[in-house]
């Protein structure tokens, strides 16, 4: 016995990994409680502009989105902005469905909080949007929040031009 | 040889496991936060005829609009969108009582006691099909800031307290709302600066 005892006194002891999972697995919760599941894949290029009176979206679950873009394969659906619901490109008498279909799958009780958040691109024409807003308002979704990114006074003029 | 005990469980390709697991969800999940400005549609008219606008005297109307080059016209006069901020804040306020300006009528407000407001004041936002969605951002945004930054002053001179800072259930926050009610009339699409 005194003679392992000795032996082991002379080398730097190893570190223990035993704990390295735990730590893992921390960070593993930590990630999955706070982000959400991406639900749709992007279709249409959207980069939102910049603005700096924002404010964030509160109940995620009360909103439905609305993309506009320029479709992401150029080579099969052209250049032109298209409107994405959900997992596909829709045209715009889509939309009173889409809002219904949304309404559906509230609580009773939330549907007339429901809002909804237009994610469209800073180099669409307001044609296509003014289309989307009529639509909204025959649908009575009247709460829309128009998604921008954060940026500085600055940021915005200067992407104006 | 003496009798074994129950091998241990190695703990070392746990964290291996784990790891994989973390990447996993780091790459399949986002963390972004959607935020932007918010605005109330008015609802659509039960019929055509109700379209047309009621009486608005001119004083209390500030016309905005975008034609498709991307250039604000104000109040029919062009005007550079780094400027928009000032003359809607000028307009919304009324401070030296102009009669070009929205009519200051003195309200009681509680907390705040009497204080003049520009009731029927209305922004109107007009903007082209061919405008481009950044700028109609940009204007609608400059707009929202005159009314924070109003807001704002208020709330620092009378409660030494930032607008944003407050809560949103707090009555001194509505008293403010009520002084500086945010009026943008986004209008019914037509077509302006010959876009066809």
């Amino acid at each position: 016995m005194a003679k392992f005892r000795q032996k082991s006194k002379g080398g730097v002891p190893a570190i223990s990994t035993a704990s390295l999972p735990d730590i893992v697995f921390m960070l593993l919760f930590f990630f999955m409680v706070s982000t959400t599941i991406r639900e749709t894949s992007l279709k249409v290029k959207v980069v939102p502009p910049y603005a700096t009176e924002i404010k964030k979206l509160e109940k995620k679950s009360l909103v439905s989105y609305i993309y506009i873009g320029k479709p992401q394969n150029a080579k099969m659906y052209g250049t032109a902005p298209r409107i994405q619901l959900n997992d596909a490109f829709a045209n715009t008498s889509q939309i009173r469905e889409f809002i219904s279909s949304e309404r559906e799958k509230m609580n009773e009780a939330d549907r007339n909080k429901m809002s909804v958040s237009l994610k469209a691109d800073g180099d669409t024409d307001m044609g296509i949007i003014t289309d989307v807003k009529q639509e909204l308002r025959r649908a009575s979704a009247l709460k829309l929040n128009y998604s921008t990114r954060s940026g500085t006074r600055q940021a915005i003029f200067q992407n104006l031009r | 040889m003496a009798k074994r005990g129950l091998p241990e469980v190695a703990a070392a390709p746990m964290a291996d496991v784990a790891f994989q697991l973390l990447i996993f969800f780091i790459v399949s999940t986002t963390l972004d936060t959607d935020s932007g400005i918010f605005r109330k549609l008015p609802p659509m008219p039960e019929t055509q005829e109700q379209v047309e606008q009621e009486d608005i005297k001119e004083r209390n109307i500030f016309v905005v609009l975008v034609n498709r080059e991307n250039k604000l016209l104000v109040e029919n006069e062009p005007m550079d969108i780094r400027n928009l901020r000032a003359a809607a804040k000028e307009f919304i306020q009324n401070p030296n009582n102009l009669s070009t300006l929205p009519e200051r009528i003195p309200t009681e407000i509680p907390y705040l006691g009497v204080m003049p407001v520009t009731k029927y004041h209305i922004i109107s936002l007009q903007n082209d099909r061919g405008t481009s969605y950044e700028t109609y951002i940009a204007v609608q945004n400059e707009l929202t800031a005159a009314y924070n930054e109003l807001r704002n002053e208020l709330a620092t001179q009378r409660f030494n307290m930032k607008y944003e800072d407050m809560k949103d259930n707090d009555p001194r926050k509505e008293a403010i709302d009520q002084v500086y009610p945010l009026k943008i009339s986004e209008a019914e699409p037509r077509d302006i600066g010959g876009a066809s």
